[in-house]
C-alpha cells in the first residue's frame, strides 16, 4: 500500500472504504454515548447556576409592546414560513428566525412561567442590579424590583428607587433579615407538622388498630378499654400543647409582607413566609455565583420536593432507591449464591441442571415489566391480601400488604435479579481449580467446610461482581417499580423514629420513576425539565459508581486470589 | 523440627471422646449443608421458574368455559296467576320477580319460591306487555281500551339488626291511570325511554300506532312535564315483534317469517318506510327479536336454531343501515332468549330444552346443557348474570351460573371483530370506557403490532450501528484503543432506560421535528462523508498517514461524524427551505396525507436502537474476537486482503453468534417498557408509518395493569399479554443461547 498511490478502483476493491465504514459505526457509537452523557450533565448542572434576569422591550410586529423581565432558558432557529404560518407578522426578508425560550415567572400573575420570543424583537436589553429573583414555596419563581418590606402591615424600610441606591440595598436588606426569620419559623412549623404531629398520628393509628384487634379477638375487657382511653387521652392532650403552638407560629411567620413591582409595572404585596430564597443574580460576582449553586445543589439532593415535584430536593427519592436497593441485595445475595452453589457444586450435572442453567439465563432477558405484573398478582394480590387476612385484619379493609410498598417492591426487584446473581456466582464458581477443592478435601475437610472456608472465598470476586450488576440493574429498573409500590409523592419515609422504625409495608419514591413522573405527568413540564435533567445526571453518577465500583472490587478481589488462580 | 520428631513421637489418639464428638459435629454440619444449600438452592430456582406458572395460572380462567348447576326448583310462585310474561331478578339475587299472564306482578324469594308481595294490575288483564330494557327495571301494559300503563320495579335495602333486608315495591312513574295511546285493544307493543322522551309503539289487529312523550323539566318546580304526540303508522300484516331502537329514531316491526320493516320515526308527524330487511334465513320463522345490552344490537332468533347479531352501520353517505353481522347456530329450533344485563352475552332455550350461552363479541358459546326434559318457556339472568331463572311446565327452575370471561377467545384476541359502531371488523384495544353499555375491545394485535414495530424500527437502527462497529473493535482496532472502547460501550448497556426515555420524549423528539431534514439527510451524508474522508485519507502523503497507525481510525473519525452531524443540523433549516417551503412537517401531512405526531416510531427507534446496542454490540463482537486466530492467518497467508477474510472466513464462522446476538437484542426491543412509554404517544393503532407512535404489549402493561380490577377479564387478558411476552422473549433467547452454545462447541473442535 505504500508503493504507488492506490487509483480508486483499487481503493475500493482492497476493502479498506468497508472498513473505514465500520470503523465510522465505532465512532458513532462512542460519540452518542458521550454526547449523551455531555447533554444529562450540561443540562442537569446548568439547572442550578443562577442565571442573569434580562430586562428589555418586546415588540412583536402587530401587538403592543411591553417591557420583559425574563431568564434565557433556550434558544432555536425556526423558519420564518412556520412562523408566518403561526399568523405571526414577521418581516420578509427573513427565512429563519432566533426563537429564545423565556422564563417570566409569577405564574400567579401572568398565568405561565414560559413564553417563547423571538429575539429580533427583544430590543434595548438591560440586567438591572436591583432585579431580584425569589424562589416561592407555590407559584414558581417572582421576578420583580423589591419596594418595600412590611411588619404587621407597617412599613419598615421602602425605596423608589430600581437602581441600587443606598434606600434600595437597604430595603434588600431589611428584606433578607425578613426571609431568614420567616424560614426559620418555616422549619420550626414543618417539624412540629410533620415530625411531631406525626408521631401523635402515628400513635393515634397504632391505638385504633389495637383496639380493633382486641375488639375481633372478643378480649376488649373494659379494663383494656380504659387503658387505651387513657393513652389516647394523653395523645389528644400532646396534640392539643402542639396545635397551640402551631397556631403561635403561623401568627409569627405570617407578619412580614413585601411589596414587589413586575414586569407590567404591577405593583404585589406579598407573604415573606411564601419565599424560600431570594437573590439579585445580576448583581452577583462569579465566587458568588459558586457559592449559590453549590447551596442550590445541596438544597437538591437534601430537601424535600415542592409544588409537584416540580422544584427542591429530591432526598425522599434518593432514600427510597437506597433503601429499596439495600433491602434488595441483601435479600438476592443469600439466595442468588445459594442456589448457584447447589446448581454448581450440589446437584447432579445432567441434562437437568442443563435445562435450569439455560432457563435462569433465560430469565435475566425476560422483559422487566413482566415481573413487575408477576409481582403485582402473586406478591401483593396473592401473598400480600393473605398475610393482611392472617396478621392485620384490624387494618382491613385498608391493606396493609396487600398494596404495592417497600417490601414488595424489594422482593420483585430481588426476583428480577436474582438470575445476574446466579449466573455470574456459578461462573466464578466453574473457574475455580479442581485441585484446589481435591487438596482441601484430602487434608479432611469436609464438603461444607471446603465450600465455606476456600470455594467461596476464591469466587467472592465473582458473586461480588454479579450483586453490583444486580443493584445498577435494580437502581436503574422502573417500570416493575410502577406496579409495585413507587409513588410520585410519598407522605413520609419508609424509615423514620416512629415504631416499628423501618416500615416495610409504606410506599416510597424513586429517583427513576421520579423522572418519568416530573418530566411526563407534570402539569408545567417546561418548570420541571431542568430538574428532571439533574435528577437524571444523579441517576446516571449512582449507576455509574456502582458499575464501576463492581469493575474494582472484582479486580482487588482477583489479585488477591491470583495466586491460586492456574 | 526433626530432631525433635525424632525425640517424641506424639502420641496421636484420632478417638479421643473429645475429637469423636468434634467429628460428629462437622459430620452433622456438612449434612446439614448439604441439605439446606439443596433445599435453599432448588426453591429459589423453584420460585424463578414460579413466574411461568403464575402467570398461566392467572390465564388459564380465561379459557375454561362456564358452568351451570341447578340450584333450586320450585312450582311458580302464585300459580294460579298463570304462565310468566317476563322474569327477572334483583342484583343481589334472592328476590325474583315475574308478570304472570292475567297482569299480576309476583315479587317471590328466589331461594324456596313463596311469593313475597303480589301487586294486582291495576287496569285489569292487559293484552300486551313490554319491556323497556332489563337494566331500566321498566315494563309497560297495553290493555283492550287502548290504554297503556308503565310500571317499574323498585328495591329498597335496608340493614335492620345488621342484616341485609330488600322490600321490593312497584311504582307508576307516570301514574296508575295509564296513558291512553290507541283506540283500538292493544295486541303487540314495544316502548323505549330515556331522560329526555319515551316512545311507545302499540299494534292492534289492523292499525299500527307510535305515541311520543317528550318530557320537560320545569326548572322551578322540578316536576316532570309531558307532550304527548301521536301518529299512526302503516300496519304490518302478521305483526309478531316490535322493537324501537335505542335512540328512539327507527321502529323495527317484523312478522312471523321474518320480514323486517324498518321505519323512520324522527319526524313523528312523518313515519316513514325506511328499509325492508329480511332478518331470518330461508322458511325459518321469526322466534324472538330483543336487543342486546346498549341497545345497538338487534339478536334475531329463529326456529331453525340461528340467531343472527345486526347493528346499524353508517354507508358511504353516512346513512344507517341495519347490517347483518355474525350469527350462531343451534341444531334445533329456539324457543326463546334471554339477554345479560351488563355484558355482550346472551342465553337461548331450545325446543330439545337446552341452554346455550354465548357472547356476542367473541361470537363465542360458552356452554350448553340440558336444562330440563319438559317445553321450556322462558329464561332470565339474574343482573350479575352468575344467576338463571328457567320456567316450564312443571314450574320454575333456578341455576347458579358460572361464566367469568365469556368475551374472551382466541379468535376476539387475535382477529379481526366488528365492534358495534364500527363500519366493518377490525383489530382495536379499548379495554374501558365511561359507560356501563361499553363493548370491551379486547384485540391484542395492535399491540402485539405495535410492540412489533417498535422492535423493528429499533432493529433497524440498532443492527448496522453494532454489528459494524463489533466487526471493527473485534478484529481491526487496535488493541489499546479496544481496551478504551468496550468499557463505554457497555456503559451504555448500563443507563437506566427511563433516562433514555425521558431524553427521547423531551429532547429528541420536539428537536427531531424541528431538524427533521437533518434526521434523514444525515443518513445519506454520514456514509458518503465518511467514505470521502477515507479516500482523501489515502490520497494523503504517507508521512501524514503514518502518524495514526492501524486500527485507530475512529479517533480519526470523530471530529468528522461530529462535523458532518452539525453540518446536517444546521443545513436543516436551509433544506427545509429550498423544497419543503420552510415547513416540512406540512409537507408530511398535507402532501404526502401521512400523520405526523411528534413522538413516533422513528423517535421509538432511535432511543431503543441506543439501548439495544450495547447488547448485541457486545455479544457480536464476543462471537468475532473468538474466532480462532488459525483460520483467519490461513486465509491472510493465502494471500487475501483484511476485508476479503473478514467477509469470507472471520463472518461466516462467527455468524451464528452474531444471530444469537440480534436474537437477544430484539428479545430486550420488544419488552423495553419506558422507552415506549415516554416516546410514543400510547395509541393503539395497526400502522406502520415512521412518523406515527404505537402502543406496545409492555407499555401497556405499564399503563393498565395498575387499574384493572383483580381477577377480571382485563386483568387476566394483560397477564396474558405479559404471558405472551415472556414466553416470546423466552424462546427468542433460548434459540439465542443454543445457537451460542453451539457455536462454542464448535470453536473448541478448531
Amino acid at each position: 500500500m505504500k508503493m504507488k498511490k492506490q487509483t480508486v478502483s483499487q481503493w475500493v476493491k482492497s476493502g479498506d472504504p468497508w472498513v473505514w465504514l465500520n470503523a465510522g459505526a465505532v465512532a458513532i457509537s462512542v460519540i452518542m454515548v458521550l454526547g449523551l452523557l455531555t447533554l444529562i450533565a450540561v443540562r442537569g448542572l446548568g439547572h442550578f447556576w443562577p442565571a442573569d434576569i434580562a430586562q428589555g422591550t418586546y415588540s412583536l410586529p402587530g401587538s403592543a409592546p411591553y417591557t420583559l423581565v425574563a431568564e434565557r432558558v433556550e434558544t432555536t432557529e425556526v423558519p420564518a414560513a412556520q412562523l408566518r404560518e403561526a399568523g405571526i407578522n414577521v418581516a420578509d426578508h427573513h427565512d429563519l428566525m432566533q426563537r429564545t425560550l423565556m422564563k417570566t415567572g409569577n405564574r400567579d400573575v401572568y398565568g405561565s412561567d414560559f413564553r417563547w420570543i423571538l429575539d429580533e424583537y427583544f430590543t434595548d436589553v438591560t440586567k438591572p442590579e436591583m432585579l431580584f429573583a425569589a424562589e416561592r414555596h407555590e407559584w414558581g419563581n417572582l421576578y420583580g424590583y423589591l419596594k418595600a418590606v412590611k411588619e404587621d402591615g407597617q412599613v419598615v424600610e421602602s425605596t423608589e428607587d430600581l437602581t441600587p441606591t443606598a434606600s434600595a440595598l437597604a430595603t434588600w436588606a431589611v428584606f433578607e433579615k425578613s426571609i431568614e426569620r420567616a424560614t426559620k419559623i418555616y422549619d420550626a412549623i414543618h417539624e412540629v407538622e410533620k415530625d411531631e404531629i406525626g408521631a401523635i398520628n402515628h400513635k393515634l393509628e397504632r391505638l385504633r388498630l389495637e383496639q380493633r384487634r382486641l375488639e375481633l379477638n372478643d378480649a376488649l375487657t373494659p379494663q383494656k378499654q380504659a387503658d387505651l382511653d387513657a393513652k389516647r387521652a394523653e395523645q389528644d392532650a400532646l396534640y392539643q400543647g402542639l396545635q397551640q403552638r402551631l397556631i403561635d407560629l403561623y401568627a409569627q411567620i405570617n407578619r412580614d409582607t413585601f411589596v414587589v413591582q413586575v414586569m407590567d409595572g404591577s405593583i404585589h404585596e406579598l407573604q415573606v413566609a411564601k419565599v424560600v430564597r431570594a437573590y439579585r443574580p445580576n448583581a452577583m460576582g462569579i465566587p458568588q455565583k459558586i457559592g449559590f449553586y453549590g447551596a442550590k445543589v445541596w438544597e437538591f439532593l437534601s430537601a424535600e420536593p415542592r409544588e409537584a415535584n416540580t422544584e427542591g430536593g429530591v432526598f425522599p427519592a434518593i432514600f427510597g432507591t437506597v433503601m429499596m436497593v439495600l433491602l434488595m441485595t441483601v435479600l438476592v445475595t443469600p439466595f442468588g449464591v445459594v442456589a448457584a452453589v447447589y446448581l454448581r457444586e450440589y446437584a447432579k450435572q445432567g441434562v437437568v441442571t442443563r435445562t435450569i442453567r439455560i432457563a435462569v439465563n433465560n430469565l435475566a432477558g425476560v422483559p422487566s415489566i413482566v415481573y413487575g405484573v408477576f409481582g403485582l398478582g402473586f406478591f401483593i394480590y396473592f401473598m400480600g391480601s393473605g398475610i393482611d387476612q392472617a396478621f392485620f385484619p384490624e387494618a382491613l379493609p385498608s391493606p396493609t400488604f396487600g398494596t404495592g410498598g417497600l417490601m414488595w417492591a424489594s422482593v420483585t426487584l430481588a426476583l428480577l435479579t436474582v438470575p445476574v446473581v446466579i449466573v455470574a456466582t456459578e461462573e466464578g464458581l466453574s473457574r475455580i481449580p479442581r485441585n484446589v477443592r481435591e487438596g482441601s478435601l484430602a487434608l479432611g475437610a469436609t464438603k461444607a467446610e471446603t465450600l465455606w472456608r476456600v470455594v467461596l472465598p476464591m469466587a467472592s470476586p465473582a458473586i461480588m461482581t454479579g450483586v453490583i450488576l444486580a443493584v445498577a440493574r435494580a437502581a436503574g429498573e422502573v417500570a416493575p417499580l410502577m406496579l409495585v409500590g413507587v409513588v410520585k409523592l410519598a407522605p413520609s419515609l419508609p424509615l423514620d423514629g416512629n415504631y416499628p422504625y423501618i416500615h416495610l409495608d409504606q410506599k416510597f419514591m424513586h429517583l427513576g420513576f421520579h423522572i418519568y413522573d416530573v418530566g411526563f405527568q407534570s402539569p408545567n413540564v417546561e418548570a420541571a425539565r431542568p430538574l428532571v435533567y439533574a435528577t437524571a445526571l444523579l441517576l446516571v453518577i449512582v449507576i455509574a459508581l456502582l458499575n464501576l465500583s463492581a469493575v474494582t472490587i472484582r479486580n482487588h478481589l482477583r489479585e488477591k486470589y491470583k495466586s491460586l488462580e492456574m | 523440627m526433626s530432631t525433635q520428631a525424632d525425640q517424641k513421637i506424639p502420641e496421636l489418639d484420632f478417638n479421643t471422646p473429645a475429637l469423636k464428638r468434634h467429628r460428629k459435629v462437622r459430620a452433622l454440619k456438612d449434612r446439614s449443608a448439604t441439605v439446606g444449600i439443596a433445599i435453599g438452592g432448588s426453591s429459589v430456582i423453584l420460585a424463578v421458574l414460579l413466574i411461568c406458572f403464575y402467570l398461566l395460572y392467572e390465564v388459564a380462567p380465561l379459557f375454561s368455559g362456564a358452568s351451570i348447576e341447578p340450584k333450586e326448583a320450585y312450582t311458580l310462585p302464585s300459580e294460579e296467576s298463570g304462565k310468566s310474561l317476563y322474569l327477572t331478578t334483583e342484583e343481589q339475587m334472592e328476590v325474583g320477580f315475574r308478570v304472570a299472564e292475567n297482569g299480576d306482578m309476583i315479587f317471590f324469594n328466589v331461594a324456596d319460591g313463596s311469593v313475597i308481595k303480589k301487586v294486582q294490575n291495576p287496569l285489569g288483564n292487559p293484552t300486551a306487555f313490554a319491556v323497556e330494557s332489563d337494566t331500566s327495571d321498566l315494563m309497560a301494559f297495553g290493555y283492550a281500551d287502548g290504554r297503556t300503563l308503565v310500571v317499574k320495579q323498585e328495591y329498597k335495602i335496608t340493614y335492620p339488626d345488621g342484616t341485609r333486608l330488600i322490600t321490593p315495591s312497584i311504582v307508576y312513574p307516570y301514574g296508575d291511570e295509564g296513558v291512553q295511546a290507541a283506540d283500538f285493544p292493544i295486541r303487540m307493543m314495544s316502548v323505549r325511554n330515556s331522560d329526555s322522551r319515551m316512545t311507545v309503539a302499540v299494534v292492534g289487529d289492523s292499525s299500527a300506532q307510535v305515541v311520543r312523550l317528550d318530557k320537560d323539566v320545569n326548572f322551578i318546580t322540578e316536576e316532570v312535564e309531558l307532550s304527548e304526540t301521536k301518529a299512526s303508522i302503516p300496519f304490518v300484516d302478521d305483526t309478531y315483534a316490535l322493537l324501537i331502537s335505542g335512540d328512539q329514531r327507527y321502529l323495527y316491526v317484523a312478522d312471523r317469517s321474518g320480514a323486517m320493516n324498518e321505519f323512520d320515526l324522527r319526524d313523528i308527524d312523518n313515519v316513514t318506510l325506511k328499509d325492508q330487511i329480511d332478518l331470518v334465513k330461508d322458511d325459518a320463522q321469526l322466534v324472538s327479536m330483543r336487543y342486546l345490552v346498549g341497545k345497538s344490537s338487534v339478536m334475531v332468533a329463529d326456529s331453525s336454531g340461528r340467531v343472527s347479531q345486526w347493528f346499524n352501520v353508517r354507508d358511504d353517505n353516512n346513512v344507517e343501515h341495519l347490517t347483518f353481522i355474525r350469527d350462531v347456530q343451534q341444531p334445533v329450533g329456539l324457543v326463546t332468549m334471554a339477554m345479560e344485563h351488563r355484558r355482550k352475552g346472551f342465553a337461548t332455550l331450545d325446543e330439545r330444552g337446552v341452554v346455550a350461552i354465548f357472547n356476542a363479541t367473541s361470537s363465542r358459546q360458552v356452554i350448553d346443557e340440558k336444562l330440563t326434559d319438559e317445553t321450556g318457556r322462558l329464561i332470565s339472568f339474574s343482573p350479575r348474570a352468575n344467576g338463571l331463572l328457567l320456567e316450564d311446565g312443571s314450574g320454575l327452575h333456578f341455576f347458579d351460573v358460572d361464566n367469568e370471561h365469556p368475551e374472551v377467545s382466541w379468535s376476539s384476541i387475535w382477529g379481526k371483530v366488528w365492534y358495534e359502531g364500527y363500519q366493518e371488523p377490525t383489530y382495536t384495544w379499548q379495554s374501558s370506557a365511561a359507560n356501563n353499555d361499553f363493548e370491551p375491545k379486547y384485540s391484542l394485535m395492535p399491540l402485539a403490532f405495535g410492540t412489533i414495530k417498535a422492535a423493528f424500527y429499533a432493529m433497524l437502527m440498532a443492527v448496522p450501528l453494532a454489528i459494524c462497529g463489533a466487526i471493527y473493535t473485534a478484529y481491526f482496532m487496535a488493541p489499546a484503543l479496544r481496551r478504551k472502547v468496550k468499557p463505554v460501550i457497555e456503559l451504555m448497556e448500563a443507563l437506566p432506560t427511563v433516562i433514555l426515555g425521558f431524553l427521547a420524549g423531551l429532547f429528541f423528539a420536539p428537536f427531531l421535528e424541528e431538524n427533521l431534514a437533518a434526521a434523514f439527510s444525515i443518513l445519506v451524508v454520514l456514509p458518503v462523508g465518511i467514505l470521502l474522508f477515507a479516500f482523501l485519507w489515502s490520497r494523503l502523503p504517507a508521512s501524514i498517514r503514518w502518524m495514526v497507525p492501524e486500527g485507530w481510525q475512529p479517533l480519526l473519525l470523530i471530529p468528522v461524524v461530529v462535523l458532518l452531524g452539525w453540518f446536517c443540523v444546521a443545513m436543516s433549516p436551509v433544506i427545509e427551505l429550498s423544497f419543503f417551503d420552510g415547513n416540512i412537517r406540512g409537507y408530511i401531512t398535507n402532501d404526502l396525507g401521512i400523520t405526523f405526531d411528534q413522538r413516533n416510531a422513528l423517535v421509538v427507534g432511535f432511543a431503543m436502537g441506543f439501548a439495544v446496542i450495547p447488547t448485541i454490540f457486545s455479544i457480536t463482537e464476543d462471537a468475532i474476537f473468538s474466532v480462532p486466530k488459525a483460520l483467519t492467518q490461513g486465509s491472510l497467508a493465502l494471500g487475501a486482503t483484511y476485508w476479503q477474510t473478514m467477509t469470507r472466513v472471520v463472518l461466516p464462522t462467527a455468524s451464528p453468534g452474531i444471530f444469537s446476538a440480534v436474537m437477544i437484542g430484539m428479545g430486550r426491543a420488544v419488552g423495553e417498557t419506558m422507552i415506549v412509554l415516554m416516546a410514543t404517544g400510547n395509541t393503539p393503532i395497526m400502522d406502520f408509518n415512521i412518523f406515527e407512535g404505537m402502543r406496545t404489549l409492555a407499555a401497556n402493561l405499564a399503563v393498565e395493569v395498575p387499574e384493572s380490577e383483580v381477577g377480571s377479564s382485563h386483568y387476566r387478558i394483560l397477564f396474558l399479554a405479559a404471558f405472551v411476552l415472556f414466553i416470546f422473549t423466552f424462546v427468542v433467547n433460548t434459540i439465542a443461547e443454543t445457537v451460542r452454545q453451539h457455536l462454542r462447541k464448535k470453536y473448541g473442535s478448531l
